[in-house]
């Protein structure tokens, strides 16, 4: 039983060997992903490189840490602070600005905080720590959920202030919606998820446009130096193809109910 | 409501029409859980039955903590597995995270104890009919476990249908150690898992109507194999 044991784990660990040679992994924000973009450039990539990128499709808080242990061979997330500590650190070697869309605060369609009448972000979470409404926050750490606390720090009120219609989910963007949608609650989120998510119940954006509601997406390559096995060439080609002129066509052309929700800013 | 008659209908098309990536994922499904079933059933029938057969001074604990670890925590043993197999962990060089060998190893540590405890409970019982008979004949140790094993088969496919029901519809462990990669690591509760992320009900309820269907024939399959409610056979 033991040679058959054997046997079996050599077997696996050729065809591991053989399938792993021609691929790299890249950790994104779900919010890339629930967007549907990742699905509109990956056939693209491959088509382009003749390498295969397997997405795992994490918040930027779970990102980070997998390019820290070296899980991955690159990621592409949207918390500045935490990027610039990740290559300080040395983890990454440099910092590449792809991208950009923006936030929007969802609620439901009667607006009982009336933050659409705010004149800017600030007022409206000002409006919303006070409305006695629900407000269901990512709670997972990830790049939307910061930009959700450094909200909070700017106008200096404590959320869980709020007491029990402060709803904290630790969820995945998509997943936030919808509990969102179930609580009748407002709700940060990312232009691009929203406009491609189905669930999308009473809720409607109450409030956008506000430029600390933008949203930048960065790539960042997992250092050599730190983890000898990442497959540096290939993440290099693609970081190329990230920021070529196609990229750019493709990721300004991309349409999500015919409003475009990226903007291609790499230098 | 109208959600569900959406989904029932979504996946009747998306059987019918035999949707490529659709077949992928369910093969990859049986795959990982049968895969993990096998090895389990490797390890866990000789130790049950070892259990049953011999005396030893910690039985009582090591029966007690097989029977407690059936209700380990999916997603303790997939952070567990991941931890292990990590890049930075001591199994990093293996380079096994998020492939299906990962997700093997994590269904396999989920199903086990199952297997094990259900086979014990059956084999014990019948070791007490047994014992007087097997050992006035003087069998030999394998022997008796040869016997008891033959002898309550039938528990034994229940032990592997419940160990192969626990898998299949298990997403905590593979999803943190998948990593539910398209065309890689996604099998049908990730999939469901992801497709409730992006607020397509339907879709999600179709795939769940996919994974029903999937644990059905293959219960049917034991049964018609395993000739059991037939004629004289019971």
């Amino acid at each position: 039983m033991s040679r058959v044991l054997l046997a079996a784990l050599v077997l696996v660990f050729v065809q591991i060997n053989m399938a792993t040679a021609n691929q790299i992994r890249l950790a994104v924000t779900s919010s890339f992903h629930n967007s549907g973009l990742s699905d509109y450039l990956l056939p693209h990539i491959e088509n382009d490189l003749k390498f295969e990128v397997h997405l795992l499709v994490v918040g930027t808080g779970q990102a980070i840490k997998l390019g820290e242990n070296g899980d991955v061979d690159a990621i592409l997330v949207h918390s500045k602070p935490d990027e610039e500590e990740f290559v300080k650190a040395g983890f990454a070697k440099h910092r590449r600005q792809i991208m950009f869309n923006e936030y929007v605060i969802l609620g439901p369609s009667s607006d009982p905080a009336q933050i659409k009448l705010s004149n800017n972000l600030l007022e409206a979470f000002k409006r919303l720590s006070t409305a006695n409404t629900n407000f269901v926050s990512r709670g997972d750490l990830s790049g939307t959920h910061k930009k959700e606390i450094e909200i909070w720090e700017k106008i200096h009120f404590k959320p869980e202030k709020i007491g029990a219609q402060y709803i904290s989910v630790g969820s995945s963007m998509g997943k936030a919606i919808n509990i969102a949608v179930a609580f009748d609650a407002y709700i940060l989120s990312d232009k691009a998820t929203w406009l491609n998510h189905k669930n999308k119940g009473h809720l409607v954006i109450q409030f956008e446009g506000d430029q600390l509601l933008h949203n930048q997406y960065s790539f960042l390559p997992i250092s050599k130096n730190v983890h000898f096995h990442v497959k540096s060439k290939l993440v290099e080609e693609l970081e190329k193809w990230l920021v070529s002129g196609k990229a750019k066509k493709l990721i300004n052309s991309y349409m999500v109910q015919n409003e475009k929700v990226f903007t291609f800013n790499a230098n | 409501m109208n959600e569900i008659l959406q989904g029932l209908v979504q996946a009747f098309w998306l059987v019918i029409s035999l949707d490529t990536e659709l077949i992928a994922i369910s093969l990859r499904s049986l795959y990982v859980t049968l895969t993990a079933l096998l090895i389990s059933t490797l390890v866990a029938f000789p130790l049950a039955a070892l259990i049953v057969v011999t005396r030893f001074r910690f039985r009582r604990v090591v029966i007690a903590i097989l029977n407690a670890l059936m209700g380990l925590p999916p997603v303790v043993v997939g952070l567990l597995v991941y931890i292990i197999f990590s890049r930075s962990g001591p199994l990093g060089v293996l380079g096994l995270l998020y492939t299906t060998s990962a997700m093997i190893i994590a269904q396999t540590v989920i199903i086990t104890p199952l297997i094990a405890s259900v086979a014990h409970q059956s084999m014990r019982e019948l070791w007490a009919d047994y014992r007087d008979l097997l050992i006035s004949i003087n069998t030999s140790k394998p022997q008796r476990i040869g016997t008891l094993m033959w002898d309550s088969k039938r528990a034994l496919i229940t032990a592997c249908l419940a160990g192969f029901g626990r898998g299949i519809g298990e997403v905590g462990a593979i999803m943190i150690v998948g990593g539910n990669i398209d065309n890689a690591t996604r099998v049908l509760t990730t999939a469901i898992s992801l497709e409730t992320s992006r607020g397509d009900f339907s879709l999600a309820l179709a795939l769940g109507f996919v994974l029903i269907s999937l644990a059905l024939s293959v219960s049917f399959a034991t049964h018609w194999f395993g000739k059991t409610e037939r004629g004289g056979l019971w």
